[in-house]
């Protein structure tokens, strides 16, 4: 009804004709770089091609056949899924936990704040080289700190180590962005509901957990699918800058793998089914997301 | 022992507004207080100190015989009314109203019986299991009272409840929550800014205007006595008439603008205080149902004239104008009166309200005559305001 009366109230052009050459720009533009790419990848996902790449020919599903019946690209979606599990945990636990610390700041709030979002500033490029330099066994500060620990460490021959960087750079990265949302989630909270549970007796830990967490639930739904494909598609320049998917595939993500099965290994078809596993994941968490989003809002 | 003693308790914000200025008050056992006064003056300030919301700059607070003044809200046993109830969205009614038991880690059966009880004494069992959005103004408020009581405090706190409620709800809940605290006996603190909530609901009221408590007495010595002319223009509905006057030398008459009225020597009698005032000016008060239409047999009378008359069926609101100097008394929104006038009586122009009986016929412009009682009348110091009794 809403939505008929709104429709209503909305200018209507006649005919058909000039409607169409009006979006005609856009319908290009999404048919040349979306619509046809995406094509083609559906396309090359089902089929095969010869190493020259000269004829092709229909296979089904053997492409994503060969995606989860082990081998490089199975351990792929493993690691994929580790790293994206924990960067994400982390990420949003860190992020929460210093929005907390920061929110109870007074005025040196808006100079933490700053500081934490810096890392998210910066190009990835940049904060890998830094953390390489950092971590870079036997010369970086972090890596002689680490040995004098007792840590015998090389990330470019211990395949949890290099998983390890990996994970604390993005982490490292993500957290401001994170603690970002957390933040203006957490101002968004009307004291009133923490002074209520105060005074019904509730401690400070209670309070949070029990009722202001529950009133992020629209961020921390928002946030959780964010960093699920920050992980998922933004991992790509960390790992091509620190360990190229090393060592021996501990760090190759599927947004690696699927460079590396595209590019290097010259393989398109298996490329393609990567991505439309990508793509598929991506799909499906956008869609979570709006469905859920606009329903669980609660406050207000 | 008192429920709530508060000992020269203050409060100053980082902000430099001192907002509570060395507050003395007792709630007693089982008594529904209602703190009054202005919008500013101090009243929500004052039930967050006593909650523990806010940290007080100065005096003691104690809730029964245990000092809390620096006791965090969850250990003073206090369940507190917001103003916007604060209810938790995410929680379901029962789930909100359990949650206070639910921190005292009771057992669950045990959590579900009291909350069970409670909802049906506010008749809020049909909506145990809705979130707060889905129910109407009434339910939310009594759901919040709910939630106050199933904990059994020492004390309720309660911040303008009904301000959110349409006129009629209000006044149904006004009930309705009295009926409740007296059958609960739980020493109640409740802050209003409404006069009218306040004369009806408390056992006491006291009344703040700027951080300072001006009087704390029963509805009806509020009423009847007012400590100063603060009070007196606040309390009651039309405000109490405040006119400047002479008082003569010898004390028998009392001149009001161009007119003269006679004070039989009791007035003076029954207030020793009014003496020194004879030969100088006074602010004088009258209530609006003291003034009566038809002055036949009245031992005093006032002339007016007529500038308006409203008319609300059980009786009417007359609105005229006096030759006689009007005394500045702030409104009751807190807005300061204007200048004081200087102490002359030259001026004219007071206006004024009588209340008078629905069938008298009064034509706005006419000058009618009201009739009074001087024993009825009150005085007050024109520039420090304070009551000339005793
Ligand atoms: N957190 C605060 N910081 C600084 N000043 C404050 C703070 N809270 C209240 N005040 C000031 O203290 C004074 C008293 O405020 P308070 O909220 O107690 O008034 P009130 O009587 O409850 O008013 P109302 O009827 O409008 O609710 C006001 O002048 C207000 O501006
Ligand atoms: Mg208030």
């Amino acid at each position: 009804m809403a939505a008929r009366r709104r429709a209503a109230t909305r200018g209507t052009f006649p005919g058909w004709l000039l409607p169409l050459a009006l979006i005609l720009p856009e319908l290009v533009v999404v048919g040349l770089f979306f619509l046809y790419p995406a094509a083609r990848v559906v396309e090359d996902s089902v089929t095969a091609s010869n190493a020259f790449g000269l004829s092709s020919r229909f296979v089904g599903l053997a492409n994503f056949r060969a995606l989860f019946s082990g081998g490089d690209e199975l351990h792929s979606l493993e690691v994929t899924a580790l790293f994206v599990g924990v960067t994400t945990l982390v990420a949003m636990a860190l992020g929460l936990f210093l929005a907390v610390q920061v929110e109870q700041l007074g005025r040196s709030r808006v100079l933490f704040r700053t500081l934490f979002v810096w890392p998210y500033a910066v190009p990835a490029a940049i904060g890998g080289t830094l953390w390489l330099f950092l971590f870079e066994p036997g010369i970086g500060p972090g890596a002689r700190l680490l040995a004098d620990l007792g840590v015998r460490w090389n990330f470019a021959l211990h395949g949890p180590q290099a998983m390890v960087l990996v994970m604390a750079i993005f982490v490292w990265q993500q957290v401001g962005y994170n603690l970002l949302f957390y933040l203006a989630a957490l101002q968004g909270v009307p004291s009133e509901f923490q002074e209520a549970a105060q005074v019904d007796g509730a401690g400070k830990l209670r309070t949070f957990w029990r009722v202001v967490f529950p009133l992020l639930g629209p961020t921390t739904f928002f946030l959780l699918v964010m960093d699920l494909l920050a992980g998922l598609f933004g991992s790509f320049a960390v790992v091509d800058l620190v360990t190229q998917g090393g060592p021996a595939g501990a760090t190759s993500f599927l947004v690696y793998q699927l460079y590396r099965d595209g590019f290097v290994n010259s393989n398109a078809n298996l490329a393609a089914a990567e991505t439309i596993v990508l793509l598929v994941i991506a799909g499906v968490l956008t869609v979570f997301q709006f469905r859920f989003l606009n329903r669980r809002v609660h406050y207000r | 022992m008192p429920a709530i003693a508060m000992e020269g308790l203050t409060k100053v914000y980082p902000t430099g507004q001192r907002a509570l200025d060395a507050l003395d008050l007792e709630v007693k056992e089982g008594e529904f207080l209602v703190l009054v006064g202005p919008s500013g003056c101090g009243k929500t300030t004052a039930l967050r100190l006593v909650a523990g919301l806010e940290e007080p700059t100065g005096g003691v607070l104690r809730i029964g015989d245990r000092d809390v003044t620096h006791l965090p809200p969850k250990d003073r046993d206090v369940a507190m009314v917001f103003q916007h109830y604060a209810l938790y969205p995410h929680m379901t009614i029962e789930a909100n109203m359990a949650f206070p038991l639910r921190t005292r880690r009771l057992p669950k059966a045990a959590v579900r019986a009291k909350v069970l009880e409670v909802a049906r004494l506010l008749d809020l069992e049909p909506v145990l299991g809705r979130k707060p959005a889905q129910l109407s103004g009434g339910q939310r408020q009594r759901v919040a009272m709910g939630r106050a009581i199933v904990r059994e405090p020492a004390v309720f706190l309660m911040d303008e409840p009904l301000s959110n409620l349409d006129a009629k709800l209000r006044v149904q809940m006004r009930a309705e929550l009295l009926r409740l605290q007296r059958r609960l006996g739980t020493a109640t603190l409740y802050v209003t800014h409404d006069q009218v909530e306040a004369m009806t609901m408390g056992d006491r009221v006291a009344v703040l205007r700027g951080g300072v408590l001006q009087q704390c007495d029963t509805p009806h010595a509020l009423y009847q006595r007012p400590a100063n002319l603060f009070v007196a223009g606040f309390l009651g509905t039309p405000a109490m008439n405040l006119f400047r006057a002479q008082l003569a030398e010898d004390g028998q008459r009392l001149r009001l603008g161009s007119q003269q009225l006679p004070l039989p020597p009791e007035v003076l009698a029954t207030r020793p205080a009014l003496a020194p005032y004879r030969g100088r000016t006074v602010a004088v008060g009258i209530r609006p149902e003291h003034l009566a239409l038809g002055a036949t047999g009245a031992p005093a009378t006032l002339r007016a004239e007529v500038a308006l008359v409203e008319a609300l069926g059980a009786e009417q609101l007359v609105h005229f104008t006096l030759d006689a100097p009007a005394q500045p008394v702030e409104d009751r929104a807190g807005r300061p009166g204007e200048e004081p006038a200087p102490l002359r009586l030259e001026q004219t122009g007071a206006t004024g309200t009588a209340r008078v009986g629905p069938d008298e016929a009064v034509r706005v412009g006419s000058t009618v005559e009201f009739g009074l009682d001087p024993a009825t009348l009150q005085f007050f110091d024109p520039e420090g305001g304070q009551a000339l009794w005793a």
